[in-house]
């Protein structure tokens, strides 16, 4: 029952953490997920619309006690999947347990153990402590428990001082606050969320997902988040499911799924925005070269049980990549493995960050077709290296920041 | 213009002097107009809420005729209930015909068509996501009916309110089935239909302004349920 990882999620990927201490902690932690219970198991999922499969899904465990982050593209899935696990949504075919026990057994009463909030905050027309109140008589909680529950649940999510306003009348974020709120209230075994912060202006989203986080831990209650915003799953998440084309594509630690996406889709899902065709070169200690273009890169495996994949993609996230001056001399010692000449095309701020584009120099043959390179940097760093297009870089990265996943056979790129 | 002014100061005299005639119709049209809404929002509001929650083969030509019912002559809907009620007719053993029972049925006819249309109409407004978050939320099947009628509450006010305007003005139908008979089946519009037909303008008038006073101050406090909406 403690399996975790779903079907596809077992194909060869290969990739090291940046640092022993975060492999272990990332091990330790699909080890632990892995050992928890399962609160819902679904075998054998089938969703059928409009004459077309939208969800196929042989096995899914949703680990009990922990938060367990959906992320797929739009049209992936996500949202039928929860409607399927919230019993709105009857599947054409599967087996949905809770806690062993047939989900669609007992419908009414299964739904009475769950708890959802949708991306728009669903408020009954009346105020806002009757909207908790009127839930938790719904599922027979006794009058007079109702109101000291009701503002407890409205107080841990700072939304106390609005009891006795009309729902309608609030803002957006105090809105989803009473929804949560309402949710909690309830005590539910499993809470299902669809995209809860999706609609929230910056601000409002950060200081309620810092609220939630602390919630949801605390509560320890079995989630399940469908969020297409990463930083969110990775955020919040203990594991991570991703859904691409109605099919669960990967499964794991959200650290090792933004690490080692399991293929092309999933890496760009998760941000790996560097990603090229590669053929093995040579492995020797655990290090395997990579011929990418004109270059040879390396790339450290470790962990990995099986052999790395001789036609791959290479992939390496932007944030990998560091930028420096040419005429920077590195230490002996560097554990930067890979230095690639790079000229920069673009230089793009990105919030808190600056995207830069770059072209990667051939080494061995002029007019060779360049690869792109995506890195980012800090704006102190943009100002001291003096970057704008044109610029001449070295980007160096570490063999064990980089990822391959096996290239499909058709793929000739 | 004399006639009006005078029927107005009629009106204020048959109020002042508390008129038992008057008072007495003034009663059996309120009785009769909210037997026939009530028992027209029992019927019309569920079957406004299927028509609006449940697709299911023939629906389309349901709503077709709930819309067209919205429009009805009340005369028409008073020749079939007569029709029916007649002493050699399918239920004229039923001896309702000239009662004030048969004037409920048939204004009852009259407002089940608006009562649904309505309620249709208010009931499908309500967001479908929100009906997904009622069931998520553990409600049954009449905690779901009870709450879908609380959110559509502004609009199934106004199908009461439309249901009780359309009875209470309501004169073709209540002649036929009623018969205007005095102290058991007159009614303020038949009423008004008689006192006009024999000349008595004032008292025509006076008897028009009361029905218009009763149905505004019906309304008045429906309209006062309506639209409250700050909670306690």
């Amino acid at each position: 029952m403690g399996a975790l990882v779903g079907p596809d999620a077992a194909r060869t990927s290969h990739r090291a953490s940046d640092t022993a201490d975060a492999d272990t902690a990332d091990a330790n932690t699909a080890d632990a997920i892995a050992k928890v219970a399962a609160k819902i198991t679904v075998r054998d999922l089938l969703v059928v619309r409009n004459g077309q499969t939208a969800l196929e899904i042989p096995v899914l465990d949703i680990p009990a006690g922990r938060v367990t982050a959906i992320i797929g593209p739009n049209g992936a899935g996500k949202s039928t999947l929860l409607a399927v696990l919230q019993l709105l949504l009857r599947p054409r075919r599967g087996d949905l347990r809770l806690d062993g026990a047939p989900m669609w057994g007992d419908a009414l009463a299964t739904r009475r153990r769950l708890a959802s909030v949708f991306q728009e905050a669903l408020l009954l027309n009346t105020s806002v402590r009757k909207n908790v109140e009127t839930a938790l008589g719904l599922r027979g909680v006794a009058r007079r428990e109702r109101r000291p529950r009701a503002e407890r649940w409205l107080a841990r999510f700072g939304v106390a001082h609005l009891a006795r306003r009309h729902a309608h009348d609030l803002s957006g974020g105090e809105a989803q606050r009473v929804s949560l709120a309402r949710a909690f209230a309830m005590e539910p075994e499993v809470l299902l969320l669809d995209e809860p912060f999706g609609g929230l202006d910056a601000p409002t989203r950060v200081a309620l997902i810092d609220d939630f986080a602390d919630v949801v831990h605390d509560a320890r209650v079995t989630t399940v988040l469908v969020t297409h915003d990463r930083d969110e799953a990775l955020r919040l998440a203990d594991g991570l499911a991703v859904l691409v084309d109605g099919r669960l594509r990967q499964f794991g630690p959200p650290r090792t799924v933004f690490a080692a996406p399991a293929d092309e889709e999933v890496a760009a899902l998760v941000g790996v925005e560097n990603v090229w065709p590669a053929q093995l070169c040579d492995v020797t200690d655990g290090v395997a070269t990579y011929a990418v273009g004109s270059h040879r890169l390396q790339v450290a495996p470790a962990g990995q049980a099986s052999a790395p994949p001789s036609r791959a993609l290479f992939c390496l996230r932007p944030e990998e990549v560091t930028i420096q001056a040419p005429s920077t001399v590195l230490p002996g010692k560097h554990s930067a493995r890979n230095r690639l000449p790079a000229t920069v095309v673009a230089v793009e701020p990105v919030g808190p960050v600056v995207r830069l584009r770059l072209t990667i120099a051939s080494e061995h043959r002029a007019g060779a077709a360049a690869e792109k390179l995506i890195a980012t940097v800090t704006r102190p760093s943009l100002e001291t290296l003096e970057l704008e297009p044109g610029s001449r870089v070295i980007a160096t990265f570490k063999a064990t920041a980089a990822h391959v996943i096996p290239r499909a056979a058709g793929d000739t790129g | 213009m004399e006639f009006l002014w005078n029927g107005i100061k009629e009106a204020f005299n048959l109020w002042i002097h508390g008129d038992s005639e008057i008072i007495e119709i003034t009663l059996r049209t309120l009785a009769i107009s909210f037997v026939a809404t009530v028992l027209a929002l029992a019927l019309g509001v569920p079957i406004g809420a299927v028509l609006a929650l449940k697709r299911f083969p023939g629906r389309a030509p349901l709503v077709a005729l709930v819309n067209t019912g919205m429009g009805m002559p009340p005369v028409v809907v008073g020749l079939v209930v007569a029709v029916f009620l007649w002493r050699s007719g399918p239920l004229g053993g039923l001896n309702l015909i000239y009662t004030p029972t048969a004037m409920v049925a048939a204004q009852l006819l009259i407002a089940v068509p608006l009562v649904i249309g309505i309620s249709l109409a208010a009931i499908q407004a309500i967001n479908p996501r929100l009906l997904d978050q009622i069931v998520a939320l553990g409600a049954n099947r009449i905690q779901f009916l009870w709450l879908i009628i609380r959110e559509a509450r502004l609009g199934l006010l106004a199908a009461l309110m439309a249901g009780f305007g359309a009875v209470i003005s309501e004169v073709g139908a209540a002649i036929m089935v009623g018969g205007n008979i005095a102290g058991e089946t007159r009614v303020l519009t038949t009423a008004t239909v008689l006192e006009a037909g024999r000349g008595n303008f004032e008292v025509a008038i006076a008897l028009g302004v009361m029905l218009l006073v009763m149905a505004y101050l019906v309304n008045l406090v429906f309209t006062g349920v309506q639209q409250q909406r700050r909670p306690t």
